[in-house]
């Protein structure tokens, strides 16, 4: 039926616009409308329904009710949840920074003429394809207080005496999460900057050497620049999913040791879930809005500057 | 041009293809092929150390003092051959292969109406819907799991694979929507216009010109779909309780680590087993792995 009516639109109104966009009205909706549903129903709603959790004391097999900011109350009186915030953004701001430097170096050697080009670029994807639980199990093993391959490759080098307890004390852990989240975030970062740096017309290069232009003076007014719409994205990206991280501390620390590695994520799972509190988890999840939303402009407009100054649209 | 760049700066580092005749070897050695060398080693080492764990024999995981710790002197399958007969992981497995394939077609379907309805027939407020479903793609699923758990038991689908198939979609659909509608994009418009002037309708339009040029559009968007959905871990750890519906993330961390026994050449068994369907996927699929990665960040 639909496609009978269409077909007579179509027909009679390709020349004449206003009834076409009756219809366009209607089959815009029409084809929005499982996609729409969806959404509504498994994001927007349950958007809505965590602010609102947030504000009663429901808990696990217990309908809640209201009680007003008490969760947050108790939020802002609960050290380890400010805590939480801080390693949260400890976390981000050092691996965003780690990632997007040793990203962005990866990406200019990628870019360099190698032999074996197509499968380097191919391999140095997978630690970003791989499960990133399965790959944190790996380095839990890696990491591992007694019979780490680490500290015993450095006790034979002699570099060290005792075996590194990685994930035993606060600030060991801390790096070491850190180390293995810039080691899952590299590959991202690299290959989609590469795929930034292959649109650079080598001709801006070689104009820019015969202007007696260092490789630094070349990389910096000439490489980044062309990039940084790019790299404004991609850290947004980047930064997203790293506050939001969840997957590898889990695996590798849940939050210990004294709660040093415990994310905004693990927190509010680790309070609503095991520990049954859903109203004082779903709290944490939307204590978590503002700083992300931080987060997100800071890294978005921040970098985005050079764009915006010219006038050009968001993407 | 090549006298005067020498004389500019003989010692120019070089960052493209064009101009890579102006270094030396020596020099190429230390800035492009050394750093190269360390970053595939880190990136690659953990697979490497998965693969050899797996295949020693128990005795020689602890041992690095009789046996090379970097090879398996006498490597056996004794590990994998636990994981399969003997724990629930073949379940897992096919879990996790029914749960993503599900939803991978679920959001496909879905996505690619949404994209057309967006990217060309423009109703009014489509650039609007655009701009949600890119902001929909932002949300992430560490904020949304708490309240999804509450509908999932209230649906009554708690602890069941559709408790995943019907939430998955939720990161899916928003990323393949993107995705499509950058293809959709790049099809001319002229197409259409041909086949709406020999009275084509819209669907018509759809399944016989689009969708065909798509293609390749739509492999990324399923390659990447079912990657993500396999490698999903909140919901799945959030919304699954028996062993035999867990997926293979969640059941190699929650039941295959006992108390304080690790067994860790099974759990490595297990990792390397979990990855490689994905890496298979990827190895034949690399340029429509890079291609919907580069392009979803782009558009």
């Amino acid at each position: 039926m639909v496609d009978a009516a269409l077909t007579r639109a179509g027909a009679t109104t390709a020349s004449a616009r206003t009834p076409l966009m009756q219809n366009k009205l209607f089959l815009g909706l029409l084809f929005m409308l499982p996609a729409a549903l969806f959404l509504l129903v498994f994001l927007s709603y349950p958007l809505g329904l965590g602010v609102w959790l947030g504000f009663t004391d429901t808990r696990i097999g217990r309908a809640g009710i209201f009680v007003g900011l008490e969760n947050y109350q108790l939020l802002w009186d609960d050290s380890i949840f400010w805590l939480s915030v801080f390693n949260t953004i400890l976390y981000t701001v050092v691996a965003s920074i780690l990632k997007f430097a040793l990203g962005l170096w990866l990406a200019l050697l990628l870019n360099e003429h190698l032999p074996f080009k197509a499968f380097i670029r191919a391999i140095v994807l997978l630690p970003w394809v791989v499960p990133t639980v399965l790959s944190a199990i790996a380095f839990w093993w890696i990491y591992d207080a007694q019979f780490s391959i680490l500290s015993w490759a450095l006790m034979k080098i002699g570099l060290i005496d005792s075996p590194i307890n990685f994930l035993g004390s606060p600030n060991n852990a801390r790096a070491t999460v850190i180390f293995t989240n810039v080691w899952r975030g590299i590959p991202f970062v690299a290959i989609t900057l590469l795929a930034g740096l292959q649109t650079i017309s080598p001709s801006l290069h070689e104009a820019a050497t015969l202007d007696g232009a260092t490789s630094w003076q070349r990389f910096r007014f000439i490489t980044l620049p062309m990039l940084s719409p790019l790299i404004a994205v991609v850290m947004t990206f980047s930064v997203l999913f790293t506050f939001t991280d969840f997957q590898l501390i889990y695996v590798l620390t849940r939050g210990g040791p004294l709660n040093a590695t415990h994310l905004m994520a693990t927190l509010s799972f680790q309070r609503a879930i095991p520990g049954g509190q859903l109203g004082e988890g779903a709290a944490i999840a939307v204590a978590m809005v503002p700083f992300l939303l931080a987060a997100i402009l800071f890294s978005y407009f921040g970098l985005q500057r050079r764009r915006w100054q010219q006038g050009g649209t968001d993407a | 041009m090549t006298s005067s760049a020498r004389s500019a700066n003989p010692a120019v580092a070089d960052d493209t293809v064009g101009m890579s005749y102006l270094n030396r070897t020596p020099q190429r050695l230390l800035t492009v092929y050394l750093p190269l060398g360390i970053f595939v080693i880190v990136l690659l080492f953990p697979f490497y150390w998965m693969t050899i764990t797996a295949l020693k024999p128990n005795a020689e995981l602890n041992n690095f003092r009789d046996y090379n710790p970097f090879w398996p002197s006498s490597p056996t399958l004794q590990n994998i051959k636990y994981l399969l007969f003997e724990t629930s992981y073949p379940g897992w497995l096919v879990n996790t292969m029914v749960v993503a394939i599900g939803s991978t077609i679920l959001s496909l379907a879905a996505s690619v109406f949404a994209a057309y309805a967006i990217e060309r027939v423009r109703f009014p407020g489509s650039r609007w819907t655009g701009l949600a479903i890119f902001l929909a793609y932002l949300v992430p699923p560490s904020i949304l799991f708490i309240p999804l758990a509450v509908m999932i038991f209230k649906f009554g689908i708690y602890d069941s694979k559709l408790a995943l198939i019907f939430t998955y979609p939720t990161f899916l659909i928003p990323f393949c929507t993107w995705l499509l509608m950058g293809y959709f994009r790049s099809i001319p418009y002229e197409l259409e216009e041909c086949a709406l002037v020999d009275g084509a309708s819209r669907w018509q339009i759809l399944t016989r010109i689009m969708l065909p040029l798509a293609v390749p559009g739509l492999i990324s968007a399923g390659i990447f779909a079912f990657t993500l959905s396999w490698n999903e871990f909140i919901y799945a750890l959030t919304f699954i309780q028996s062993s035999e519906n867990k997926t293979v993330p969640v059941g190699v961390l929650t039941e295959l680590v006992r108390g304080d026994v690790y067994e860790w050449g099974a759990l490595m068994a297990g990792a390397l087993l979990g990855s490689l369907p994905v890496v298979l996927l990827y190895s034949f699929f690399v340029d429509y792995y890079v291609s919907s990665m580069t392009g979803a960040v782009k558009e």
